[in-house]
C-alpha cells in the first residue's frame, strides 16, 4: 500500500540506511524517472536535480498501519499486521455477511482508495498465498486447491523472501516461483534453509502458517451497522443497551459472565475509539454493563468524538467465566458482597482500577513495606480472608497517618547515643517533647538495597499539646558519614502522627 | 365536614407524619459511643444512616481528628464494610492512612476499602455513588481544606442519600472552618494530654479533646475522651483534666462563621 499520489511530480522518501542516504519509497512518476529502491539519494539527484525528497519516519508509517489495521476489525476480529506495509485478515466465515469473498474485497478496496491509498488484494486459502498473488496483481480469489496453480507462474520477488536469497535463486537460473518448486526439496533447503523452504510451501498452499492477529480474539461479539452514520448521545446509548441485552442473551446460553468488556466506535472517516472496562466478577445481567459504560464514557478525559458520525458499533467480551446462579436473597452475606464488589467495579470503571485498593499485610518490620495496596477489583476476596497480626498492646505502637515521604525535623538537642529529642520543629512550629519512648530500632533490609542504608532509631513521643508523633533519626551518632567521609549529626525525620 | 374533607385532612395529616418520621428522634437508629456524658447529650449515641462533620481545624490536628473518626467509623459501621475515600492532596499534607495504625485501634482492615480520589470533587462523586450502596456501614470522607463543591444543596443530597440506604456518612475535614450544612452532629477534635503517670507505665491511648458544636436533636458539649482500642469505645479518661464548661443553652443551630473564628481563637489559647 502507497499513498496514492495523483499529482505527476516525482516524490522519494530516503532514509539514512548504513551511513548513506538512500530511496525507501517513490511514487509512480519517480519510478518512471528509472529510480528504484535501494538507489542512493545522490544518484536520484543526479537524474532528476528538483526532485521532491522527504525524510522517511517508520514510526509514523507504523501507526497508520495500525490505524488501518483498526479499521479493517470491522470486517473480521482477526487481523494481523504484516510490516512494512501489508495485513492479513482471516476472513474464514465472515466473507458471507459481506456478501460474499468478492463483495468483501471490492467494498474494502474501494473504501481504502476512497480514502487515498493504494490497494493490492488477494484471496486464497493460505497467508502466504495471498500475499504472494496480491505483489504481483490486485484483486485475484484463489479457490482451495488451486492454489500452486496460481503462484507458479509468478516472478520469484512476489513470494517476499530475503534478497540474498532471490539474488541466489536467480543466479541459478530460475525465474519463476514454478522453477524453484519444480527443483528437489532437499536441494534448495541445503542450499537455502528451511525457512525458505516452508516459505515456498506455504506460497504453493502445501502448509499453512497460522496468522498472529494484534488483538487476542474475543468470545463474544456483538454489533450494530448503521445505514446513515450516527452521532446523537441518545442513539449511542440505546444502541449500547441493546447491543449489552444481545450479548447477555448469547452469553446465558453458555451459562457464562464477562470480566472483560470492550465497546469499540468505528467512524465514517476510519477512526476506531475503543474503551474497555473490566469488572471483578463476571457479568451477567445487562443493566451492570449498560451502567459500566455509562460510567466509563461519563469519565473519559477525552469524550467521545463521533465526527461526522459512527457508522458501526460493537460490544465484545473476553474472560468469560461460568457463572454458578445464586439465589442470592436467601444468602444476605454472599448479597452484600456481590453488592461491594458491583460498587467497587463501578468506582473502578470512574477513575480506574489503580485508584480502589484494599490492603494485605506483608511480613516485614519496615514500616513503609508493612503492608501492601493492590487493586480491590481483583483482590476484594484475598483481602476479607487475609491475616492480619494480632492486637499486642493497648496502646498503638504505629501510627495512624503516615507520610509516603518522611519530613524532615530540626532537632535542637538529644542527648547521645539513642535517647529522643527535647524539642524538634516541624513545619516551622516548635514542638516540646514531654513524653518519648524508644528507641525502637529498626535496620534496612539490606537484601534489597544496592548500598548500605542507616539504621533507623523510632521514637514515639507526645508534645506539650499532647499531638503524638513518631519520629526517627536516620542513622547512629559516629556511623553517618558525608562524602569527604566526615563524620555528621544523623537527621531526624517524622514519619507519622499517632490519634 | 363532608367526607371528603375528612378524608383530605387525614391524608394531608398522613403526609406531615411521614415527613416527620425523622425528626421523631425515638425511632432514629442509635449507637452509643461508650462516654456516658456525651452520649447522654447525644439522646443514646450518634445516628446512623446520616451526615457527620469532624473538623481538624489546623493540620497538625489531624492525628486526633482521624483517630476520632476512625473510632465512630468503628461504632456506626458494626462489622460491615467500610469505604474511605480520600483526595490526594491529603495525603501528601498530612500522612496517607496507615493501614497498622487503623488495626491496632481495633478497626477491622479486612473490611476496609481505600478510594484514592484525586481532588475533592472525584471524591464527592464517588462518595454519592458509595452512599447509594447498602452493603456498606459507613463512607468516610477524607477532604482537605474549603471544599466549594460542598454545599447546602450536596449535603443535602448526601444526608438523603444515607436516609434511604442506611449507611452512615463521616465527612473528616482538614485544615477546614465548619460552614452550614445538614450534618446531624458537627465535631472539632484536637489531641489532649495523656494523663500524668509512672515512667514505666504505657502511655499513648488516643486521648481526644472533642467539641460538639453542631447537634441536630439535643445539646452541645465539650468533652475529653480516651479510645479504648480493646473495648472499641469511647471512655471518659482516668485522670479528669479541666475543659472550658461549654454553655449549656446554646441553640442547635449552625453557628455563624464569625462566632466560630472566636472560639477557634480561644482554643488555641487554652
Amino acid at each position: 500500500m502507497g499513498n496514492a499520489l495523483h499529482d505527476t511530480k516525482p516524490l522519494i522518501i530516503a532514509a539514512k540506511e548504513s551511513n548513506a542516504w538512500q530511496i525507501t519509497a517513490l511514487n509512480d512518476a519517480a519510478a518512471k524517472l528509472g529510480l528504484e529502491i535501494g538507489l542512493p539519494l545522490a544518484n536520484a539527484r543526479a537524474v532528476c536535480p528538483d526532485i521532491d525528497v522527504c525524510d522517511a519516519d517508520p514510526v509514523a508509517d507504523a501507526e497508520l498501519l495500525n490505524a488501518i489495521a483498526d479499521w479493517c476489525d470491522r470486517f473480521t476480529p482477526l487481523v494481523a499486521l504484516d510490516p512494512p506495509h501489508g495485513l492479513f485478515l482471516d476472513i474464514t466465515g465472515c466473507a458471507h455477511l459481506f456478501g460474499g469473498e468478492a463483495t468483501l474485497m471490492k467494498q474494502l478496496c474501494a473504501t481504502l482508495h476512497r480514502q487515498g491509498f493504494i490497494v493490492s488484494a488477494a484471496i486464497a486459502g493460505t497467508s502466504i498465498c495471498a500475499r504472494t498473488l496480491s505483489r504481483y496483481a490486485h484483486g485475484r480469489i484463489v479457490a482451495a486447491g488451486d492454489e500452486s496453480k496460481a503462484v507458479m507462474p509468478l516472478p520469484l520477488y512476489a513470494l517476499g523472501a530475503d534478497d540474498a536469497i532471490i539474488r541466489g535463486l536467480r543466479r541459478a537460473g530460475l525465474r519463476t516461483i514454478g522453477d524453484v518448486a519444480g527443483r528437489g526439496r532437499h536441494e534448495i533447503t541445503a542450499r537455502f534453509g528451511t525457512a525458505f523452504t516452508a516459505l515456498l510451501e506455504q506460497a504453493l498452499g502445501q502448509g499453512d502458517n497460522p496468522i498472529s492477529p494484534r488483538k487476542p480474539l474475543p468470545d463474544y461479539i456483538v454489533e450494530k451497522r448503521f445505514p446513515e452514520p450516527v452521532a446523537t448521545d441518545a442513539v449511542i446509548a440505546s444502541t449500547l443497551n441493546a447491543l449489552a441485552r444481545m450479548l447477555i442473551a448469547a452469553m446465558e446460553k453458555q451459562g457464562k459472565g464477562a470480566r472483560h468488556l470492550e465497546a469499540s466506535f468505528f467512524r465514517t472517516d476510519g477512526v476506531v475509539r475503543v474503551i474497555a472496562a473490566q469488572t471483578g466478577q463476571a457479568v451477567n445481567r445487562s443493566e451492570v454493563i449498560d451502567r459500566l459504560f455509562r460510567e466509563r464514557l461519563d469519565a473519559i478525559a477525552d469524550p467521545l468524538d463521533p465526527g461526522f458520525g459512527f457508522d458501526m458499533i460493537r460490544l465484545s467480551a473476553s474472560h468469560t467465566e461460568i457463572v454458578v446462579q445464586q439465589q442470592s436473597d436467601l444468602d444476605t452475606n454472599i448479597h452484600a458482597n456481590d453488592e461491594l464488589l458491583a460498587l467497587v467495579d463501578r468506582i473502578a470503571a470512574r477513575i480506574g482500577m489503580r485508584r480502589v485498593l484494599i490492603y494485605l499485610p506483608v511480613d516485614s518490620h519496615l514500616p513503609e513495606r508493612a503492608v501492601m495496596a493492590l487493586p480491590a477489583q481483583h483482590h476484594l476476596a484475598a483481602a476479607m480472608q487475609a491475616a492480619w497480626p494480632a492486637r499486642e498492646d493497648d496502646t498503638p505502637l504505629r501510627p495512624l497517618r503516615m507520610f509516603e515521604q518522611p519530613e524532615q525535623i530540626k532537632v535542637d538537642h538529644a542527648e547521645v547515643p539513642d535517647k529522643p529529642p527535647k524539642s524538634f520543629t516541624w513545619r516551622r512550629m516548635e514542638h516540646v517533647v514531654l513524653r518519648a519512648e524508644g528507641p525502637e530500632r529498626i535496620a534496612m533490609e539490606w537484601w534489597r538495597a544496592q548500598e548500605q542504608q542507616p539504621t533507623r532509631d523510632y521514637f514515639r513521643v507526645e508534645d506539650k499539646q499532647g499531638q503524638r508523633f513518631w519520629i526517627y533519626r536516620d542513622g547512629l551518632y559516629g556511623e553517618i558519614r558525608d562524602k569527604e567521609n566526615e563524620l555528621i549529626e544523623p537527621k531526624w525525620f517524622v514519619h507519622g502522627v499517632f490519634a | 365536614m363532608t367526607d371528603v374533607r375528612t378524608n383530605t385532612l387525614a391524608r394531608l395529616r398522613g403526609g406531615i407524619e411521614r415527613i416527620e418520621a425523622h425528626a421523631d428522634t425515638a425511632r432514629l437508629d442509635r449507637v452509643a459511643l461508650g462516654h456516658a456524658e456525651a452520649d447522654a447529650t447525644l439522646q443514646g449515641g450518634l445516628v446512623r444512616g446520616t451526615l457527620h462533620e469532624v473538623f481538624a481545624l489546623e493540620t497538625r490536628q489531624v492525628g486526633a481528628a482521624t483517630g476520632f473518626v476512625a473510632g465512630i467509623a468503628q461504632r456506626l459501621t458494626a462489622g460491615r464494610p467500610l469505604l474511605w475515600i480520600r483526595q490526594d492532596f491529603v495525603a501528601r499534607e498530612a500522612g496517607a492512612l496507615a493501614m497498622s495504625g487503623l488495626a491496632e485501634l481495633g478497626l477491622d482492615p479486612r473490611r476496609i476499602v481505600l478510594v484514592q480520589a484525586a481532588d475533592a470533587e472525584m471524591a464527592l462523586r464517588v462518595g454519592a455513588d458509595a452512599l447509594a450502596c447498602d452493603a456498606l456501614g459507613a463512607v468516610v470522607l477524607d477532604l482537605w481544606g474549603e471544599v466549594r463543591q460542598f454545599d447546602l444543596v450536596a449535603s443535602r443530597k448526601y444526608t438523603l442519600a444515607a436516609q434511604t440506604s442506611g449507611v452512615s456518612c463521616v465527612m473528616l475535614r482538614t485544615s477546614a472552618l465548619p460552614a452550614i450544612s445538614t450534618a446531624e452532629t458537627r465535631w472539632v477534635v484536637q489531641a489532649a494530654r495523656s494523663p500524668p503517670s509512672a515512667p514505666w507505665e504505657a502511655w499513648g491511648a488516643p486521648i481526644l479533646d472533642t467539641q460538639l458544636i453542631r447537634n441536630r436533636h439535643g445539646q452541645t458539649g465539650r468533652w475529653i475522651m480516651e479510645w479504648k482500642c480493646d473495648e472499641c469505645l469511647f471512655r471518659e479518661t482516668a485522670h479528669s483534666q479541666p475543659v472550658a464548661a461549654a454553655p449549656a443553652d446554646r441553640p442547635h443551630q449552625a453557628p455563624a462563621l464569625l462566632e466560630l473564628r472566636g472560639t477557634r481563637r480561644g482554643q488555641r489559647s487554652a
